[in-house]
């Protein structure tokens, strides 16, 4: 593990930069929505439910930062996990190193040039979009624009589509037959259930919304639709299908 | 004046972003000061070449996928904090969906940082309490009772999520999903290759949203 003053320092800057980007970020798009006439009101709401909604799934990164914490200790590990990437890639960067150029295994005592090789090569491995959104994203997006001024109704069927598009390949990774702790892939059952109970949930909470007219619940359909899918999966779980 | 707003953004983004970028590389080169540990070429280069090598053409797509959905603000954020599929690009879709605001306007964009902006604030302080508290907390985060929730964070999203878009447009939406439910189902392994399967559906997507529309049969 990296137990050293001088990395505990540059990885609490780390944080301290980060949450003070997310901030600065905040104070400007919040002035700003107030300038287009968004009420105080309705910015404050949108600012809750963001933060609500985030609970669950930054919880479950906690998992990822439990495995990691036993290569570099929890603060890098947090550090890594809360910035650039996500687990999805974290993970797989640092197995590549730890097993695939060391020949350990995560949670053996690890010689420390299998942590810093590892340290390096996530860092580097993820670097591309911090390099192309500052130098190429302005002249993208000036060509969005005037792409979506040539066609406004265009416009918003794209932007559907892009979403959908992503929405589509996570429904397809929902059912792809998994591996378990090195077992024979199988379809997820459980998987397939927590994904139909939240789309009812959701679905629950839409006609709740239009009969009491509960325009709050706007905001939190999705995380509360999202936080009851998962209690749910808890339940399945119990009664073990998987 | 929309254009200033959008230039002050760009401009400190990029300040933003090379700052995150300059301290992102600093924290290797400490660690290796520190231990006086640098990693040798023999050791660094294959586990480079096989991280780079899915994961340089995966972020890069990122970018041009991911962009346009976040808008300008929350893209230079987003991109910095990490977890785009799983928190960033959910939490600005839901904020902007609940306000009923066009996608790809100003307001979008200014909901859509506001969103991005509180998910990371919330997800850097669990994640830096989880780090300090990980060793009260670990046999909870792994407890075999709470492990089916954790495990099916992605259907609990993407159910409540994908249904409303799929209502909205269900004509659009059938090609890619058949696509990738017939992708994933008989391709062995295909359940890693998740990151590169959301720019591939994004392309049949905006293909067939573009067919449908030239052809009348979408609004």
């Amino acid at each position: 593990m990296l137990n050293y003053v001088w990395v505990y320092l540059i990885v609490g800057l780390v944080f301290i930069f980060v949450l003070l980007q997310s901030l600065v970020f905040l104070i400007k798009a919040y002035k700003k929505g107030v300038a287009l006439g968004f009420t105080k009101e309705e910015l404050r709401r949108t600012i809750t439910s963001s933060a609500v909604f985030s609970i669950a799934p930054s919880v479950a990164i906690l998992i990822g930062l439990v495995t990691l914490s036993r290569i570099f200790g929890p603060l890098v590990a947090g550090m890594r996990l809360g910035t650039l990437g996500a687990v999805t890639y974290e993970l797989p960067a640092a197995i590549n190193v730890i097993q695939g150029v060391f020949g350990k295994t995560i949670g053996d005592a690890l010689p420390i040039e299998s942590i810093i090789t590892a340290l390096w090569v996530m860092t580097l491995g993820c670097i591309p979009p911090l390099l192309i959104i500052p130098l190429f994203f302005k002249k993208m997006s000036s060509k969005m624009d005037s792409l979506k001024q040539k066609d406004e109704s265009w416009n918003q069927i794209m932007m559907d589509a892009l979403f959908l598009g992503m929405i589509s390949a996570f429904i397809g990774y929902v059912i792809a037959p998994k591996s378990v702790d090195g077992s024979e892939p199988f379809i997820s059952i459980l998987g397939i259930l927590v994904f139909l109970s939240s789309a009812v949930m959701i679905i629950i909470f839409g006609l709740l919304m239009k009969k009491f007219k509960w325009e709050w619940l706007k905001n939190y359909a999705l995380p509360l639709s999202m936080i009851s899918a998962m209690a749910l999966a808890i339940v399945y779980g119990m009664m073990g299908v998987r | 004046m929309k254009r200033s707003y959008q230039d002050a953004l760009h401009l400190e983004g990029r300040y933003w972003m090379f700052g995150a970028l300059f301290l992102f590389l600093l924290v290797p080169i400490i660690a290796s000061l520190s231990t006086g540990v640098w990693p040798t070429m023999s050791q660094f280069l294959p586990g480079f070449f096989a991280t780079a090598i899915i994961f340089w053409p995966v972020t890069t797509i990122e970018v041009f996928t991911f962009t346009p959905m976040l808008g300008t603000g929350s893209s230079y954020l987003a991109f910095v904090t990490g977890n785009l599929t799983s928190i960033k690009v959910p939490a600005a879709l839901n904020a902007q969906d609940a306000l009923e605001i066009e996608k790809g306007s100003e307001k979008g964009d200014v909901i859509s940082t506001i969103a991005v902006a509180s998910s990371s604030i919330m997800t850097t302080l669990i994640i830096l309490i989880g780090a300090l508290l990980i060793i009260p907390l670990t046999p909870l985060i792994e407890s075999e009772a709470l492990r089916p929730a954790f495990d099916n964070i992605v259907p609990a999203l993407f159910g409540a999520l994908g249904v409303v878009y799929i209502m909205k447009r269900v004509k659009v939406v059938v090609v890619p999903l058949i696509f990738m439910i017939l992708f994933f189902l008989f391709v062995p392994g295909s359940g890693g290759l998740v990151g590169i399967m959301v720019p591939v559906g994004v392309v049949i997507s905006l293909v067939t949203a573009r067919i449908l529309y030239k052809k009348g049969k979408i609004k």
